[in-house]
């Protein structure tokens, strides 16, 4: 049986063909128990038929999934009992009301009738819907649907949570209680979330996994994907003096010396009697003290440095595009 | 069986939630009330027969129209909504899912076809009625009931569009209900083949008041065989 230490979700070399479409082609990953981990890729990379296999509603072709350290192809009823799983745009069936619904799926998932009302109750407080307990289904807006989605995945207190886009198709009100309540969830459930919004995850994820075209591009915490000084970029305003064009040349040569830079572009400066100048950092030292040692010894007056850390839409982009580019080539 | 139960009761609540359900069960008792009274005033017999034998604008016939309809939604629109996703990653196995909807529906049919036994009851009121026969049939047009509602089930298993579910289950319950009267229009050999695939020759004699164990097996096995090529339909699904 699982222990503390066994990965809630494993993927282990998992892959999906459809007919000669390789919609996932080798994907690895693991996802540890009590992280809360955003699952990023541009559309059709192949999230939404990873999360379908980890669910077990699609057989891999290859590989297999692994919840709570149990195969999904092997077991899959023990597997999908400890784990709560909200569809791409939540299907719902639509002819139920509410809370005849979030009672059928309780009962699918064994739910003990004791004190059920209560707890069905309390799920339905925390998704914000206990007014609309007695609509049908049907007549719900977006946001709603994809609320009813959520409780329905919790109606069973799951360890594991796996969400697919939980927050599309909502207002920017409703994206800020759900990811609140994401992040409550996340306290003490394992989370595995899919979504197109990046700050989301940077706002509600321990970890994030990138694929592009059903392969693995990056795993790692969202600071090391956006703060990581390689591709950051350093901003200086200097001082211009008498010929600014020579000027800029003697500290363009001078800038490139320093250890740490990989190179020097001229940008925009601050008005009159400066120059700017963008810095691409290299590696992992930082440049900043280099820069500022040269500019005292060489006489050079710096009146601005900022350093600009990749944002996640950086990494994100550059990514899952070379991926492509890659591909094709 | 408590998940079949849980699948079986949704089923029934939106069978009866839309007029779906009181539409067949009204339909089914006005043509199997015309169909008894008229052989009752026409022929002044007290007899259930023309109530369960095959013929053109019986009962039976209706249940091949009836069944698809009734089953063609099941699965194809869960097919279709999406909720199959839903319904697949909770812990219940394919043949609960199948079993589940197969009773619905075929709970729906069976309340339909013993409704008419007010008839039953009306004609042992005038006449003499014998029970033995009368029970033979009702028996003979549930197990009947029940293999049309697992054909038309197994047709809502193979695509997401209720019409062509139901397409496909009237057409496959109307040729094994009709190739009956083939039997007397070609030769022997064949005939008795006829005769054995045909849904309507088993009821027939069970109309009769006969129970034979090769009637019950042929309906059992027909049951039996399109609920489990339904479920493997359902286990290999891709999409
Ligand atoms: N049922 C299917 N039949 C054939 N191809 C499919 C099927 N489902 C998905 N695909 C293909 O598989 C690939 C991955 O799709 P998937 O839905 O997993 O992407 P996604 O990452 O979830 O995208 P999105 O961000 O748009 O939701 C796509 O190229 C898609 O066209
Ligand atoms: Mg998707």
């Amino acid at each position: 049986m699982s222990d503390a230490s066994q990965a809630m979700v494993e993927a282990r070399g998992l892959g999906k063909d459809y007919g000669t479409t390789r919609a996932v082609d080798t994907v690895s990953f693991k996802v540890a128990r009590g992280e809360v981990v955003g699952f990023l890729g541009p559309n059709g990379a192949g999230k939404s038929t990873t999360m379908k296999m980890l669910t077990g509603y699609l057989k891999p072709s290859r590989g297999s999934a692994f919840i709570g350290g149990i195969d999904v192809g092997d077991d899959p009823l023990t597997a999908q009992s400890k784990l709560g799983y909200l569809p791409e745009s939540a299907p719902l069936y639509d002819d139920m009301m509410v809370l005849d619904f979030l009672e059928f799926a309780a009962d699918l998932r064994g739910v003990a009738k004791a004190g059920r009302r209560e707890k069905l109750k309390g799920i339905c407080e925390r998704c914000g819907l206990l007014n609309v307990l007695g609509k049908d289904i049907g007549q719900l807006s977006k946001g709603y649907r994809q609320r009813v989605g959520l409780a329905q995945a919790l109606v069973h207190d799951p360890d594991l949570l796996i969400l697919d886009e939980p927050t599309s198709g909502l207002d920017p009100n409703q994206i800020v209680e759900i990811r609140q309540l994401i992040k409550d969830l996340g306290r003490d459930k394992t989370i595995l979330l899919s979504t197109h919004i990046l700050p989301e995850v940077q706002a509600t994820c321990d970890r994030i996994i990138i694929i592009a075209d059903g392969k693995l591009v990056a795993d790692d915490t969202p600071e090391a994907l956006t703060e990581g000084t390689a591709g950051a970029t350093i901003q200086i305003v200097v001082k211009a003096k008498a010929g600014a064009a020579l000027e800029a040349a003697r500290v363009m040569a001078l800038l490139s010396n320093i250890p740490g830079v990989r190179g020097v572009a001229n940008a925009e400066a601050e008005g009159p009697g400066t120059l700017g100048f963008a810095l691409r950092a290299a590696g992992d030292v930082d440049p900043r003290e280099g820069i500022f040692n040269t500019a005292v010894s060489n006489d050079m007056v710096l009146v601005g440095m900022q350093r600009r850390g990749v944002s996640l839409e950086d990494t994100f982009r550059r990514l899952t595009r070379g991926e492509k580019e890659a591909a094709r080539a | 069986m408590r998940k079949v139960a849980v699948i079986a009761r949704r089923e029934l609540a939106s069978y009866f939630n839309a007029p779906v359900a009181y539409i067949v069960i009204v339909t089914f008792l006005l043509v199997a009330g015309w169909m008894f009274f008229s052989s009752l005033f026409l022929m002044g017999r007290a007899d259930l027969r023309p109530l369960f034998a095959p013929s053109p604008f019986s009962p039976s016939m209706l249940l091949v129209i009836i069944a698809p309809a009734v089953t063609m939604r099941l699965i194809a629109e869960e097919r279709k909504s999406g909720t199959i996703e839903l319904i697949s990653t909770m812990p219940i196995r394919k043949w609960e899912i199948i079993a589940g909807k197969f009773t619905a529906a075929f709970a729906l049919l069976a309340v339909s076809i013993l409704s008419t036994l007010v008839y039953a009851i009306s004609v042992s009121a005038i006449g003499d009625l014998d029970w033995g026969p009368v029970a033979a049939g009702y028996f003979g047009m549930l197990l009947f009931a029940g293999a049309l509602t697992a054909i038309g089930l197994l047709c809502s298993t193979i695509t997401q569009n209720q019409i062509v579910a139901f397409i496909a289950g009237f057409i496959v319950c109307a040729v094994l209900y009709f190739v009956y009267w083939l039997q007397f229009f070609v030769p022997p050999g064949l005939a008795s083949f006829v005769e054995f695939i045909s849904v309507s020759s088993h009821l027939e004699s069970m109309a009769r008041g006969v129970i034979d164990t090769r009637n019950i097996f042929y309906y059992l096995s027909l049951i039996g065989g399109a609920l489990f090529v339904a479920m493997r339909v359902l286990s290999r699904q891709r999409s």
